[in-house]
């Protein structure tokens, strides 16, 4: 960690633009794999698309499931294709889900998780880094860094108690935890970023008569771009995908998030794999297009973050 | 994430000179005598809400493991008799044994197939891009959203594989099957788990300066060679990352599992945490506390034995 937090920007830039190497040749003559110079690794090539079957296939099959009529669908062979095509299952799983809604609670607790992580972890990093030197700053952060050996498992019954006591057993309740289970993670991440922030415009900001906040508001936050980019692309999957915990913090089932709804509806689902598959794919695909739109945004975000740890 | 907590404390008592040195001082002289007010309301929000959700249940569960409260109303104290009731109940320690096996077998398995898949990808391949965006798809889908779609192909597409080719085996749902309903687990945990581990060894196979590759290129040094004595020892430090990292995570199984078989067939496949929270309707509030901070307890014991044993030896590339 500390190798690495001391040279963040070069490392962005390398994987970004390993992200785009369109051009490997150019890119990566010398990197790795010292075999041939300027040759691609044909046989290294199939391998992997071989591989990629792995993942590609059940997605494949979930559009091809949820493409079928109900009589088709019900036979469960995952390979025949939908003859005739059908947009039955999603007409039937939009309403028996009531897939508005779900997105709807389910957008909601994703921005307001992004929104949080992203303010309330930045703000407490730069309190901390500028503070260090203070003792109640510095235990602060080490009693941050716990949460992250806590499970959420081992505090949830209480939890789950006190959510309901306060009146939070709902879609912002469920947001907060996500904040609260992030914040360990998220601090470090920005706090080994504004080490790297050299003080001197800070300085001469202030010489220049701002406040503190002004300082946060105009210089360090937007300074912080790159970090909240990666914190906010980690929160909103793992608000988006989550289901322990709206499922047990929830009590409403009106208000359940979207993987909720694919196991509340499994015994009315049935055999209707079409309505099935073409719910989990409503539920999936708002996340799987968003990715695949900015993937190389995505995946050096994610880099970043995993260089950081 | 555990690597970088416990690693933190120690670098900054024992590297803090250097890191003055090297780096600008984090704070300014000014700013050493008074602290600005302001930065206690920059601190606040979190200080606040990491104490009232997770230091305040944690306390409170931490209490009612001592009592034999039903979740509501009365309850007495009843001293360690919960502690001791859960050593000798049989679900509990299945699904400790069934949890602990499943994360070892599962750790291995993902770190092996993404360090090989880092290592392809990062080969002088063709389409790398678009190969390596598919191979990441399966980090943005929800960890019970796929298991029903694989618990589908389980229980409708393989046995019909199985019929066809005659294996025994698997002309029955796996799923269904007691002694083979984990690999399914194992099989679809790994699926989500694999893109995360294996961006953590992409980026630290992209460290190691490839005149390293070049000079055992001249020595003669075999594929396997290169793999073994320059690959693994300087990328051992992200082997130890997505060990803890993946460890504590598939310790608390749950969606997946919910997912595929809900525990079943009988309790064959109920995690700890299925288990704990199984405290909500079972009327064992209390019990259920004392098995959270029994997980707790080993939560922690496991990350520093890793770390212990692991100490010193890890290199995060060049």
């Amino acid at each position: 960690m500390s190798t690495t937090q001391s040279s963040p920007p070069p490392t962005g830039q390398s994987t970004a633009s390993r992200a785009s190497g369109r051009k490997p040749s150019t890119r990566r003559s010398g990197r790795r794999s010292g075999i041939g110079s300027d040759r691609f690794n044909v046989p290294l090539t199939v391998i992997l698309i071989v591989c990629s079957l792995a993942v590609l296939v059940p997605l494949l099959v979930t559009v091809n499931m949820s493409l079928k009529t109900t009589t088709q669908a019900v036979d469960g062979s995952a390979f025949s294709l939908p003859a005739p095509f059908s947009l039955e299952g999603f007409r039937e799983a939009w309403q028996l889900t009531n897939f508005p809604r779900g997105l709807a609670i389910s957008a909601f607790i994703t921005a307001i998780s992004v929104a949080g992580e992203i303010l309330i972890s930045s703000l407490a990093a730069f309190a901390i880094v500028r503070n260090w030197d203070r003792r109640l700053f510095r235990w602060s952060f080490f009693y941050l860094l716990a949460a992250m050996f806590i499970p959420f498992p081992v505090v949830a019954l209480p939890q789950v108690k006190l959510t309901g006591i306060v009146g939070l057993d709902n879609p912002l309740g469920v947001a907060i935890l996500h904040i609260v289970f992030a914040l360990a993670f998220n601090t470090l991440l920005f706090t080994a970023f504004l080490r790297s922030i050299p003080l001197s415009l800070e300085e001469s900001m202030r010489v220049d008569g701002a406040t503190t906040w002004q300082v946060f508001a105009r210089l360090i936050f937007p300074l912080l771009a790159p970090m909240s980019a990666t914190v906010g692309i980690f929160a909103f999957l793992g608000s988006w995908n989550d289901f322990m915990m709206p499922s047990l913090i929830t009590t409403n089932p009106e208000l359940q998030t979207l993987p909720v709804l694919q196991q509340m509806f499994q015994t009315q689902f049935s055999n209707n794999y079409n309505i099935a598959f073409a719910s989990y794919l409503m539920a999936m695909a708002p996340a799987v297009v968003v990715y695949i739109l900015t993937q190389k945004w995505v995946i050096s975000g994610l880099t970043q973050g995993a260089v950081k740890s | 994430m555990s690597a970088q907590t416990s690693s933190a404390p120690r670098t900054r008592e024992s590297g803090s000179t250097a890191r003055s040195v090297a780096s600008p001082t984090p704070v300014p002289r000014r700013l050493r005598r008074r602290v600005d007010p302001i930065y206690y309301v920059f601190l606040f929000p979190a200080l606040a809400i990491f104490t009232l959700v997770i230091t305040l249940p944690a306390v409170v569960g931490f209490f009612y493991s001592f009592t034999n409260s039903v979740g509501f109303g009365d309850y007495d104290f009843i001293g360690l008799r919960n502690y001791i009731a859960l050593f000798q109940d049989p679900n509990i320690l299945s699904a400790y044994v069934f949890t602990l096996g499943f994360a070892l077998i599962t750790v291995i398995v993902v770190n092996i197939l993404a360090f090989a898949l880092a290592v392809m990808l990062t080969s002088k391949i063709r389409f790398q891009t678009a190969l390596r965006t598919i191979f990441v798809i399966p980090m943005v889908i929800s960890g019970i959203i796929i298991a029903f779609v694989f618990k589908f192909l389980l229980s409708n597409s393989l046995p019909a594989l199985g019929q066809a080719l005659g294996i025994g085996v698997l002309s029955e749902s796996i799923l269904a099957n007691e002694n083979l309903a984990w690999l399914g687990i194992v099989v679809v945990t790994a699926w989500s788990a694999i893109p995360g581990a294996m961006l953590i060894y992409i980026a630290g196979l992209v460290t190691i300066p490839a005149e390293l590759y070049e000079a055992a290129a001249i020595d003669g040094a075999s594929g396997w060679q290169r793999l073994s004595r320059i690959t693994l020892p300087m990328v051992s430090g992200f082997i130890l990352i997505n060990t803890i990292l993946g460890f504590k995570g598939f310790l608390n199984a749950y969606d997946v599992i919910v997912g595929l078989t809900d525990g079943g067939p009988g309790t064959a496949t109920t995690s700890i945490a299925m288990s704990i929270f199984k405290g909500f309707g079972g009327g064992d509030y209390g019990y259920q506390m004392a098995n959270a901070a029994v997980f707790f307890l080993i939560t922690i014991i496991l990350a520093g034995l890793q770390l212990r044993l692991t100490a010193g030896k890890a290199s995060f590339g060049a």
